[in-house]
């Protein structure tokens, strides 16, 4: 009942964001962000959006998560849950998320959220807190983020 | 809206960035973020005092360098003073930073928490959220100290902004989570519930997951929750969704919302009071009706968000359990999703379907769908949704299709993913003997799956076939037929030579008046493929053609021109050169009768719970082996008695040389006891007591009784002392002192073992009248069996004699027996008792597997009550090579390359009992800089799982 993280991650590999809702020491982040990285990028449209996955990293591979993730161009937006939780909300949850992310920063693409990465944190702890989802309306986190954006 | 120029408002940040980016080479990056931190160093140690804004931009570029991967070890306390800025975005960076690295250093936490508790009282809604959200991220003990009872004030307090609410909901929710005992429930709790009603759906949204999350831990609590949840479900689903503006997606009315309201009520059953129950019936019924209606928009988003209550609602009716309609309504939608375009949404529906297909009301509703389940197991393109086919296809099967289903999965066992045939494989035997009407589909059905999949065929799966077939007269001589005809295949999988070998050698007479199969052509069919099979297998057709030998005495020549080879005789393998020694020599020697008796048909095996599917639970391992290998033991039996002497005097000798120097003074350095004797001399109180030829008949301390004249065995103190030396190897001195040494060498094979058991007289003088026994606890009884031989009454001085302890483990236990001795020395009598070292362990059969099975069994193995897991400081140094050695004496395999960190040990085992055997995976990690372990043992039962844990944990 839970995400343990969410990672945005180029096709290459590379990370444009993490956010990790439990304890990882640093090893298990740098594992976990290359095994989701080699789950993911092997599948296509063919695939479901969901991978079991417990052979993970060590920490994880003690209970049973699951990967949610997403392609938007170049870029796989993946949310790690338990595997009881609801895969349709937490895909649709990224696509909400993206949605804020592309009005936010006006037609978002990679080099926004590379740029910056201190204003993608404010985004997601608008939306995700805790693990949890925080808030789900497009236009209140919008305006809560113009107004932030506004102060010094 | 405008769009964020980059880096906006910190141009060195971007012009850092962009020179990161432009780097070529991994070295130009390092050169160049080493250029940046000397130079952000320099500026925060510089005279000049920097201005917020600086500040701000060099923490940034510091969490931008932590961030690339690389380690930052000052600029905390900058970052801590970004806190108290009264600017937003400097107040930000700094929170930033400190929740992305967080830092348990002692001075900085009381800082940071100040600062926190600034912001959080200051009345400024962004600070406060940007004081929660910290809080939130770090979730620390000490946070948890400082806060946990000021959050609740906040969520609940009149004058509380909406967004600061979400956020302190969530907060509390945290630190509930990470340091339960430090959130007070109270007054505030009730409150709490009624944010259920709160005009603002965020607000709601985030205060749901926390009700849910309490509710899960005391759902009495919280259950008023149960009708403000239905209220409010009520009133989304069946509002107009312009009512929802701002939380309407994609003409979805608050999708997310509704999904947290669907779960907190899978916290409680259904509602008792009729109205709340036919309200929240309505509820789920207009869900189920709208996923009838045209959709609104084409978009994946509007399915998406629809199906996701959907999915929810019907985890709520399956939790529920006790409406047939919408049970079956549930299928039915289902049931149309099985066939949607959307891959996830067919995967979904199958996994969903396989809870309701073990729902008595939807059992049948769900069966109707058989057809396309078989076909998505062909068609689907994604194997997890090919593996979701097979579940449903086993959950569904009942009498009425278990011959389709059974056959569908055969046949997709050609070509199904190697990830996933084992476990077909198990599935497939399990339906097989569950809704067998005629055992001959089962044999031919077991039969197949060991043609088609034999190398997945565990040997639970063909144990399990031998013990129905022996247990069931009417199908002997059919399986015997099926098997002498499979074994005409020109290439039959080594598991059929098993099941033939062993079904033959006991059934082989119901086939032979057939001149097509006849004895000789039997056993030359058998024969045929010996050469090929590995030993194991080779070792059980030796035991089939001793059991020829006694069913068909016309190929007893034959058998023993066999046996006599040099290639059996002079086998290399140790246990093949015996089993053709001991059967020849029982062939040459025994009369018929006598082998008639030894070699007589297996009696039917006790029924129990089928292996197999205790194996699929990951319960069990397989019910006691059809067990070849009882001839054996006959056989052995027998040549023991003939042979008692040889026994005795083979294995000894090294032992002798390596423990029992017992006619030369022993050192007193290999012996503790003596050793503080002689080195503290005199002077040490004990030595009295350790004066071996004046027993101190009174002398009041611990070790007296062991030299004491007394003679109720009752009062003598069990030694225990190297009782855990033996948790990991079987050879040693169990127990010293001045007049006896007392040595063991013990072997184990499955369920039985055997102890030798050597007592040395150390002294001159002979031991008279003595005599060993071993007793069980009340608790062992039952579970162990030992039966001790008797022993030579009288020890001479400096001699050592040897006793024979036979075992058998019946069931798992904890407990040890205890060793009694008594014996006569010099006219007093002494008595010692020794706990003896038969653990659990003992009767571990190490179990080589890939990485992929152990995950897969380790996943099975996933109830709480099946892991035990210890956390311990190290007693040892820690040395890889001498940790790997443990757990191999411990007795399980040691698994490489299956744990992804390599310092990490992983094993598996199996535990043979009588009555059982269980399956055992266990992973180590040693953790050098804490000299800690955590170990983590994962077996089928909580009361082994303990055991071994607490045995193994002891070793490190």
């Amino acid at each position: 009942m839970q995400i343990r993280f969410i990672l945005i991650q180029n096709r290459a590999g590379k990370t444009r964001l993490a956010k990790w809702y439990m304890q990882f020491d640093d090893d298990e982040k740098q594992k976990l962000i290359e095994e989701v990285h080699a789950v993911v990028t092997v599948r296509d449209a063919k695939h479901t959006n969901f991978v079991e996955v417990w052979a993970l990293s060590s920490l994880l591979w003690e209970k049973n998560f699951k990967i949610i993730y997403r392609r938007y161009a170049g870029l796989y937006f993946c949310i790690c849950v338990d595997v009881t939780d609801n895969n349709l909300a937490y895909l649709e949850g990224i696509h909400n998320f993206v949605e804020v992310l592309n009005e936010y920063f006006h037609n978002v693409c990679e080099l926004d959220l590379v740029f910056n990465f201190y204003k993608v944190y404010t985004v997601v702890d608008e939306m995700f807190l805790a693990g949890e989802i925080r808030e789900t309306s497009q236009t209140k986190v919008l305006k809560q983020l113009l107004m932030l954006q506004s102060l010094e | 809206m405008p769009a964020v120029s980059k880096g906006d408002g910190m141009r060195g940040l971007a012009v850092f960035i962009s020179d990161i980016r432009n780097c070529k080479s991994k070295e130009a990056e390092i050169k160049r973020i080493n250029k940046e931190l000397a130079n952000i160093r320099s500026k925060f140690k510089g005279d000049k005092a920097l201005d917020g804004y600086s500040k701000k931009k060099y923490v940034c570029k510091l969490l931008f360098i932590f961030l690339l991967g690389h380690d930052i070890d000052f600029g905390h306390m900058e970052a801590v003073n970004l806190l108290s800025s009264n600017k937003y975005t400097e107040k930000q960076i700094g929170y930033l930073f400190i929740s992305v690295l967080v830092n348990s250093n002692s001075d900085l936490i009381r800082l940071i928490n100040n600062a926190i508790k600034n912001d959080l009282n200051s009345r400024n809604p962004t600070f406060m959220n940007l004081a929660l959200h910290c809080i939130a991220n770090v979730g620390s003990r000490e946070m948890a100290e400082a806060f946990a009872s000021e959050i609740p004030r906040i969520l609940v307090a009149g004058d509380t902004m909406d967004s600061v609410k979400q956020s302190a909901a969530l907060c509390l929710l945290r630190l509930n989570r990470t340091s339960p005992d430090l959130v007070p429930m109270g007054e505030w709790t009730a409150r709490v519930v009624h944010l259920l009603n709160d005009q603002h759906l965020g607000v709601v949204t985030a205060a749901t997951s926390l009700i849910t999350t309490l509710a899960q831990k005391s759902p009495d609590d919280f259950k008023t929750s149960i009708s403000l949840a239905v209220a409010r479900l009520s009133r989304i689903v069946t509002s107009a969704c312009i009512d929802l503006q701002d939380y309407t997606y994609y003409f979805v009315a608050a999708p997310w919302l509704s999904v947290k309201l669907l779960r907190l009520l899978q916290c409680y059953p259904p509602p008792e009071d009729a109205a709340l129950r036919s309200r929240l019936t309505e509820c789920l019924e207009t869900i189920l009706n709208k996923a009838q209606e045209p959709p609104k928009s084409k978009k994946v988003q509007h399915s998406n968000a629809k199906n996701a209550v959907l999915f929810e609602a019907i985890s709520l009716i399956i939790h529920h359990d006790s409406e047939p309609t919408l049970l079956v309504r549930a299928c039915n939608q289902l049931g149309q999703f099985l066939q949607h375009r959307e891959t996830n949404l067919r995967y979904l529906a199958l996994e969903s379907m396989c809870t309701l297909a073990s729902s008595e009301f939807s059992h049948e509703a769900v069966k109707t769908h058989i057809e396309t389940v078989i076909n998505a197991l062909k068609t689907e393109r994604d194997v997890s949704v090919r593996q979701r086919a097979v579940d449903l296809l086993y959950a569904m099967c009942d009498r009425s299709n278990a011959k389709q289903i059974v056959a569908e999965m055969l046949s997709y066992l050609e070509t199904a993913d190697y990830s996933i045939r084992e476990e077909i494989v198990l599935k497939v035997a399990i339906l097989a003997e569950k809704y067998a009407v005629d055992y001959t589909w089962y044999v031919d059905t077991i039969l197949n799956l060991i043609r088609i999949a034999g190398d997945y065929v565990s040997e639970e799966v063909w144990y399990r076939v031998i013990q129905i077939v022996i247990n069931r007269d009417d199908v002997q001589g059919y399986a015997a037929k099926t098997v002498f005809e499979a074994l005409h295949a020109p290439a039959c999988h080594e598991n059929l030579v098993k099941v033939g070998g062993y079904i033959l050698g006991e059934f082989g007479n119901l086939i032979a008046g057939d001149s097509r199969s006849s004895p000789l052509v039997q056993f030359n069919l058998l024969h045929s493929k010996f050469h090929l099979c590995s030993v194991p297998t080779r070792a059980l057709l030796l035991s089939a053609y001793i059991k020829f030998i006694n069913l068909f005495p016309e190929v007893k020549a034959t058998i023993q021109d066999v046996l006599r080879s040099d290639s059996q005789l002079r086998n290399a393998d140790v246990e093949l050169q015996q089993r053709a020694v001991e059967y020849l020599r029982l062939s040459c020697i025994a009369s018929t009768d006598i082998l008639a008796t030894v070699l007589e048909e297996m009696p039917p095996f006790p029924e129990r719970e089928s292996s197999i599917l205790a194996k699929l639970k990951k319960k069990k391992g397989p019910g006691n082996l059809p067990d070849i290998d009882d001839s054996r033991r006959n056989v052995n039996g027998n040549t023991e008695h003939h042979e008692p002497t040889e026994t005795t005097n083979k294995s000894p000798p090294s032992l002798m040389a390596d423990l029992l120097p017992t006619n030369r003074p022993r050192p007193a350095s290999s012996s503790p006891i003596m050793l503080s004797a002689g080195t503290m001399g005199s002077s040490h109180p004990f030595t009295d007591l350790l004066n071996l030829n004046s027993p101190p008949a009174a002398a009041p301390s611990l070790l007296v009784d062991v030299f004491s004249d007394l003679s109720a065995p009752a009062s003598v103190e069990v030694s225990e002392d190297n009782f855990s030396r033996f948790v990991c190897k079987n050879n040693g001195v169990l127990y010293e002192n001045q007049l006896l040494q007392i040595g063991l060498k013990s072997e184990y094979r499955q369920n039985l073992g055997r102890m030798y058991v050597f007592y040395g007289n150390k002294t001159s003088t002979q031991f008279l009248s003595f005599s060993s026994s071993v007793t069980n606890g009340d608790a062992l009884k039952g579970q162990l069996i030992v039966h001790a031989k008797s022993v030579d009454p009288v020890i001479d001085g400096g001699a050592q004699v040897q006793q024979i302890l036979n075992m058998e483990c019946v069931s798992d236990f904890t407990d040890a027996p205890v060793l009694n001795i008594q014996f006569r020395y010099g006219g007093a009598l002494q008595n010692i008792a020794v706990k003896l070292p038969v653990m659990l362990n003992k009767f571990f059969q190490p179990t080589e597997m890939t990485s992929q099975d152990f995950f897969q069994r380790w996943k099975q193995l996933g109830a709480p009550q099946q892991e035990v897991q210890k956390i311990f400081k190290s007693q040892h140094p820690m040395d890889t090579d001498v940790t790997k050695a443990k757990i191999l004496g411990f007795g399980v395999a040691l698994l490489d390359g299956v744990d992804p960190n390599p310092a990490n040990f992983v094993g598996a085992g199996v535990i043979h009992t009588k009555d059982t055997q269980v399956g055992c995976l266990l992973r180590l990690e040693p953790n050098t800089q804490a000299e800690m372990y955590r170990l983590t043992l994962r077996t089928s039962r909580d009361s082994v799982s303990q055991r071994l844990c607490d045995l193994l944990s002891e070793q490190f």
